[in-house]
């Protein structure tokens, strides 16, 4: 009997690898159905895989260990055994602030856009208000981050609000908001309205950012095992077929319908290959690694990660840190469960299941379980590296 | 008891408006407009809000209950949290609610269990209507499947829709899918 699950995503481009894993037919031949419940907002993505609608989801990380840790509603252990992508979001201003950060058709230097943006903020009669796509996101990690390294307080200084991906460019437009943080296509439909200009990709503010996540409920990964793990294989196989340039075209025209993402597959096209209008009527720029789906092993659950997410929490949240809960959230990403889907594939395989983030300047080869492994520059933009053996004193660090 | 249904489906909204109606000391809000619904709802300051699973707006308006300060009682989703089943049929039926803390559960019950039964009666008014809709395009290919048997093989209308029962009947198919493929094949054979 064919195995089956279904998994719950909401229309944006970075669900990509459990559609094409579908439509490609990779997870058939991994003796698996795939059914996909496509959604719009995260609490909807949410309330479905917690009431036992969908097996897995799709998912803003922060929000997997949220859930785990009991934050906004009964705690409920979830599993992470897939990351889908790390980055593919930007941040886009109206465009009369856009022009104060940057220079015209280029992306900002995220520390002198940040300087500026901090004078204007000192300088303004009002508090500047920044949209995120939810409170659990990292698109809301990644913004006060770089504000907070740029000498804003993010609680203090501006406002930060939640805005729906598909109500991005209407917010800017209306001047709701001053800037929003959100995945593709929804920064693009802003700068082709000419309602905003992206001034920085999230991958400029951390360079290997973890950004959707495969959630199961943990009592569903251990019952539906196998189907996870060939699931993960078919992922894997997705993001491959992803990254390859001779598939662009074909796979923005599936995720462009209306089952799907439902837009442009010329906005989505441009997302894929890492292309990026910055403002209406210029050129596309191309930033390398804008979306980062598949290669250096970007889809293994490395625990350092969702440490670092924890961190961000305690530090955004208004929660104490605790080691239980800090080992509770490093619970949540299962390397092991990769792995076992993953052994004796033509994978490779990192040796470690943790790593210091950001501490690589440049190419570096890994230790690896299975194949061979390089390592490219995954800095914070301010150099300050994360080492997950000191949680504590990498917080005392922070500003 | 104060109640808000935000729902971008005006249809529906009234639909859902219609059955609560009928409950005593219960005042209504309908919003559909999705601009300033945080504020719209801080000026509603209600005991219980719907909402249907939908909308986009669900992670801001639960953000807003979350953490807002503007709201001064707060806010929790769902009456009981341990009351699993009530919750899995509200998620069935395609409605989330959000409760004020604190108000007695017998009185939030029914309201809940109403809004379950007036959305799954919206879904099932769609679906009799989507049905409607096929039904109406049904017949339609079967009377152009008799005008094409009419015209090429010079047969009266009883005659036309005979032969088409009869190859139903023969083919244990659907009259409407035999109209289409003789529809297709007429197409095909250059017909217009």
């Amino acid at each position: 009997m064919a195995l089956e699950l279904s998994i719950g995503f909401l229309p944006l481009v970075d669900a990509a690898l459990p559609i094409l894993a579908h439509e490609h037919g990779f997870a058939e031949e991994e003796g698996l159905n795939l059914r996909l419940v496509r959604d719009m907002s995260w609490a909807t993505v949410l309330d479905r895989l917690l009431y036992g609608h969908t097996d897995a989801a799709h998912m803003v990380a922060p929000l997997a260990i949220a859930t785990t840790l009991g934050r906004g509603r009964p705690a409920q252990p979830l599993a992470v055994p897939f990351v889908l992508g790390l980055n593919g979001n930007a941040i886009t201003f109206r465009p009369e602030l856009a022009q104060q950060l940057t220079q015209p058709g280029k992306l900002g230097d995220p520390a002198l856009a940040g300087r500026r943006l901090a004078e204007i903020v000192r300088g303004s009669a009002r508090k500047l208000r920044f949209g995120v796509v939810h409170r659990y996101s990292s698109h809301n990690y990644m913004m006060r981050y770089w504000l907070a390294a740029s000498g804003i307080r993010p609680d203090e200084d501006v406002e930060i609000t939640t805005v729906a991906p598909p109500y991005c460019a209407d917010a800017l437009e209306a001047g709701e908001v001053d800037a929003i943080c959100v995945g593709e296509p929804w920064n693009s439909v802003a700068v082709e309205r000419g309602a905003g200009q992206i001034v920085l990709a999230t991958a400029q503010i951390w360079r290997r950012g973890v950004e959707k996540v495969l959630a199961l409920r943990q009592p569903v990964l251990e019952e539906k095992r196998e189907a996870t793990e060939a699931l993960i294989r078919a992922l894997v196989r997705a993001g491959r077929h992803f990254v390859d340039p001779a598939n662009w075209e074909a796979n923005a025209a599936i995720l462009s319908r209306p089952a799907y993402i439902d837009g442009d597959p010329a906005l989505i096209q441009r997302a894929i290959a890492d292309r990026l209008l910055l403002q209406k009527g210029g050129d596309v720029v191309h930033f390398a690694d804008f979306m980062f789906q598949y290669r250096e092993a970007a889809n293994f659950p490395w625990v350092s990660q969702a440490e670092w997410l924890y961190t961000q929490m305690v530090r955004w949240d208004g929660m104490a840190y605790s080691d239980q809960d800090a080992e509770k959230a490093a619970r949540v990403f299962r390397p092991d469960v990769y792995r076992g889907a993953l052994l004796g594939t033509a994978e490779p395989l990192p040796g470690a299941s943790s790593k210091v983030e950001g501490s690589l300047v440049q190419r570096t080869a890994v230790t690896a379980q299975q194949g061979a492994m390089v390592m490219e520059d995954n800095r914070f933009f301010d150099g300050v590296p994360f080492d997950p053996a000191d949680l504590a004193g990498y917080l005392s660090r922070l500003p | 008891m104060r109640i808000a249904i935000i729902d971008e489906s005006a249809t529906r909204a009234a639909v859902i408006h219609e059955g609560l109606a009928e409950l005593d000391d219960c005042e209504i809000f309908v919003v559909t407009e999705r601009r300033g619904l945080v504020a719209r709802i801080g000026e509603i300051a209600p005991d219980i809000v719907l909402m249907d699973l939908g909308n986009p707006s669900r992670d801001v308006l639960e953000e807003y209950f979350a953490f807002s300060r503007a709201l001064d009682r707060p806010i929790a989703m769902f009456v009981d949290e341990s009351d699993d089943e009530a919750i899995a049929a509200s998620i069935d039926a395609g409605v989330s609610s959000y409760v004020v803390d604190g108000l007695a559960p017998h009185r939030i019950r029914p309201i809940l269990d109403l809004a379950v039964r007036r959305f799954n009666a919206f879904s099932r008014l769609q679906s009799d209507l989507a049905e409607a809709k096929g039904k109406l395009a049904e017949r339609d290919a079967v009377d152009k499947a008799k005008r094409i048997l009419m015209d090429s093989r010079g047969m009266p209308e009883p005659q036309a829709y005979a032969e088409l029962r009869k190859a139903a009947m023969n083919q244990g198919r659907r009259i409407a899918d035999i109209a289409e493929a003789v529809i297709t094949a007429h197409q095909l054979m250059g017909g217009r």
